[in-house]
């Protein structure tokens, strides 16, 4: 279990990587995320299944550099293991035939919609796929969410590639000119807030797909707690969807900077031996 | 259940037990004063995390071992959730046969380690005790006989495996490696079954790890304790959710006849009052994982934790006194317990009470959080506290807290801890739609065989009773192994019945 079988830098933040685990790939389904532990010393993050390989048994993560344990992930290389993979955790995506889909996702979000996209293509439906970067080198999994999509847009905000301007701007025209049955966005807190508050204009069913801070990712911490609908739930064993209209994204952004000074401190450090070369 | 009190009888009946009743007369026995445990001083233990009780020497063991009066029917055995011979390991005591102690114990606990640190045996053996009950003294410290027995046996070296019986290759699961699958593990490898213990964390011993802080249950007892059950062929799985990772049916289909269900309780209460989610409130659960588990504290691992110099901890229960007594030690200057009765109700341990006032908690009884407050990047900085007074007891004698309009007033915090309770973890009866489980969410069992609905299946622990203590998830671990040895054997499934 662990074993990093491939490694890919899909853009020069983002890591794909290929590990072996038999057990989580025959159980995980769209939606699903694991929790990856670096050493022995390290922390417990979740990171969402972006694929799963029954033949080979494994299952591909893929994962921004955005902090200490990120970096400890993207650091390892072919053969190395993970040392603590746990899952699959959390509720998969309820799949259904509603209709016409927009699939849109924003950044490293692209990553744990491509199984949604996947799944919500082989269960009949029209799937529009909006996948959204900054600029086209930060734009990722493209030819996989094609060979998965009826059709696909791409917005940069910068208009190096596809169309130039934010995401929303996207969704507003999709919503304006098409009937469209369901929505389901994935992307930075602060991204959802604005593409939920989109869909719930013109009415469109909306589901999104929350990242927490987790310790265990089985329940038993609460340190993913969210308000939905004015109920506190557990990202990691109510969601990781839910309902976008009920979630409070100016809550899950506070929490979400809540360990940024602790964090932020021990990035630098992590940073500094790297560059010394003592990891 | 094996009645221990017709095992003590014969025992009794021994010649040397004889002899060492004779030898002192119960006058003198009486007039001996209960042992002090040696302690840690305050001072300087909240410095640290060393364990706070020392452990007593052998001379005081023996001493202590003296008061015991091997009663005719010694009510103490009764007061076991386990049902542990007590005077006969006692009296072994007081002979300087101190392995022969712990084997006496080890018959019916698995792991006196562990129990003689954190049992309550004010509420339990010791309130039995014959000194209490009928010469108004102290009872006769049989926890820290216990503790002193087992950790004599551990420094020794020379470990007790109790008899175990040939394989039957019969494969038996335990899920959860907490007391309860540990107690029935320990059980099951005995009756010759094939265990592996299956764990969803990376480490093993469930909340005896991520939840009791070491300067109370040190992690080396577990690991030891661990590693016995190794030896007699416990197999360990750690980031295994059954469930989840595998289904039981899975199992099922490799060869798994019986299941053991010990999954703890999951999901930590909070209040639902105002402001509860901002940052810096916690719940206790977290906190503690936080430390004691992922290490936060320790140099060089990569969990962080908030350090708190003002720190609320709502709850007056054990683990309310772990988090208080482990932010104290994290370097907190005010260190409070916000508890809604008074001490009389308070469910903490009488002695985890004690040291945290020694260790300078203050304890704000007769005090309810009802809103809290923070500062611009949204961390607590303030709570508000109502008073509350108590009820004239109800029908069932209990007092309820009643809150006192207009009594609120604010206290400026940087740090709470919310631990008013657990519910049970939610990932199997999820997984098991059949599953016959309580309106709070527990799974539901006879309480003889601890067997649930689904033939195959036994629960225990705090996934059973919703959360309680280490010895009776112990105790349900063993009575299900029981029941699991009964259950395959009347399948035929045990080639050696």
């Amino acid at each position: 279990m662990g074993k990093i079988l491939s490694k890919e830098y899909l853009s020069p933040n983002v890591v794909q990587l290929e590990i072996y685990a038999p057990l989580i790939a025959r159980k995980r389904k769209a939606g699903h995320f694991v929790i990856v532990k670096i050493g022995e010393e390290g922390e417990r993050i979740p990171l969402t299944i972006a694929k799963a390989d029954l033949e080979k048994g494994t299952i591909t993560l893929i994962v921004q550099k955005v902090g200490v344990t990120s970096h400890k992930v993207s650091a390892l290389n072919i053969g190395d293991d993970v040392t603590d993979v746990v899952g699959p955790l959390g509720n998969p995506t309820h799949i259904e035939n509603a209709g016409t889909v927009l699939c849109a996702g924003g950044g490293v979000g692209i990553a744990p919609l491509l199984p949604i996209v996947e799944a919500l293509h082989n269960a009949g439906n029209k799937v529009i796929s909006l996948i959204a970067a900054k600029t086209k080198e930060l734009l990722i999994l493209e030819r996989e969410i094609r060979s998965h999509s009826d059709e696909v847009i791409i917005m940069t905000d910068d208009g190096s590639y596809g169309q130039k301007g934010l995401i929303t701007v996207g969704m507003d025209e999709i919503f304006s000119t098409r009937k469209i049955d369901l929505c389901v966005t994935i992307g930075p807190a602060i991204m959802m807030k604005f593409t939920s508050l989109v869909a719930q204009k013109y009415q469109v069913p909306a589901m999104v797909s929350l990242n927490a801070i987790m310790v265990d990712g089985t329940g038993m911490c609460g340190a993913c707690r969210v308000s939905v609908g004015g109920k506190i739930k557990f990202v990691c064993v109510d969601g990781p969807e839910f309902n976008a209209y009920d979630v409070d994204f100016d809550e899950l952004l506070m929490r979400l900077g809540g360990y940024k000074q602790e964090e932020e401190s021990d990035y630098r450090k992590e940073l500094e031996r790297i560059k010394s070369g003592t990891l | 259940m094996i009645d221990n009190n017709d095992k003590n009888k014969t025992a009794r009946e021994q010649d040397w037990r004889k002899e060492l009743k004779k030898g002192i007369p119960a006058k003198d026995r009486t007039n001996i004063e209960r042992v002090h445990m040696p302690e840690a001083d305050a001072s300087e233990r909240v410095q640290s995390n060393i364990e706070v009780n020392r452990g007593i020497t052998p001379g005081m063991a023996m001493q202590e071992a003296k008061r015991c009066l091997d009663c005719v029917d010694p009510e103490c055995i009764k007061g076991c959730p386990v049902q542990v011979d007590i005077p006969s390991f006692i009296k072994y005591i007081e002979a300087g046969e101190f392995l022969k102690a712990t084997q006496t114990i080890k018959k019916d606990n698995v792991f006196p380690s562990i129990c003689g640190r954190v049992c309550p045996q004010e509420v339990q053996c010791e309130a039995q005790c014959i000194y209490l009950k009928k010469l108004k003294k102290e009872p006769v410290a049989i926890g820290y006989l216990e503790r002193f027995a087992a950790d004599y046996e551990n420094q020794s070296g020379q470990f007790y495996t109790p008899e175990i019986a040939e394989s039957n290759h019969v494969k038996v699961a335990v899920i959860g490696s907490g007391p309860a699958g540990l107690a029935a593990a320990g059980d099951l490898v005995k009756y010759g079954y094939e265990v592996t213990v299956f764990e969803a964390l990376h480490d093993f011993g469930g909340v005896l790890k991520y939840g009791i802080p070491e300067f109370r249950l040190p992690n080396n007892i577990i690991d030891q304790e661990i590693e016995n059950l190794k030896k007699m062929g416990v197999t360990f799985m750690k980031n295994i959710i059954a469930g989840k990772t595998v289904s039981l049916a899975d199992l099922e289909q490799e060869g798994y006849r019986a299941f053991f269900v010990g999954s703890g309780a999951g999901l930590p209460n909070f209040m639902n009052i105002p402001g509860e989610n901002y940052n810096g409130i916690l719940s206790a659960n977290e906190y503690l994982t936080r430390v004691n588990l992922m290490g936060a504290t320790r140099p060089g691992h990569d969990t962080p934790v908030y350090i708190g110099k003002r720190v609320a901890v709502i709850g007056g229960g054990n683990t309310a006194m772990d988090s208080v007594r482990t932010a104290r030690r994290l370097g907190a200057e005010k260190a409070m317990i916000i508890y809604r009765r008074s001490f009389n109700e308070m469910p903490a341990r009488k002695e985890e009470i004690r040291h945290a006032q020694e260790e300078g908690i203050e304890f704000l009884n007769l005090h309810a959080p009802v809103e809290y407050f923070a500062n611009g990047d949204g961390h607590v900085n303030r709570v508000r506290l109502q008073r509350m007074e108590l009820s004239d007891p109800d029908a069932s004698g209990r007092r309820k807290p009643v809150p006192i309009p207009g009594s609120e007033y604010d206290i400026e915090v940087d740090l709470v801890i919310v631990s008013v309770g657990v519910s049970p973890n939610p990932i199997i009866p999820q997984s098991l739609p059949g599953l016959h489980v309580s309106k709070w969410g527990t799974i539901q069992v006879d309480e003889e065989k601890m067997q649930s609905n689904i033939t195959g299946l036994f629960a225990g622990g705090d996934i059973v009773r919703g959360g309680a203590t280490v010895i009776l998830a112990m105790g349900d671990g063993r009575k299900a192994a029981k029941g699991i040895h009964e259950f395959l054997n009347g399948r035929g499934e045990n080639p050696q019945q």
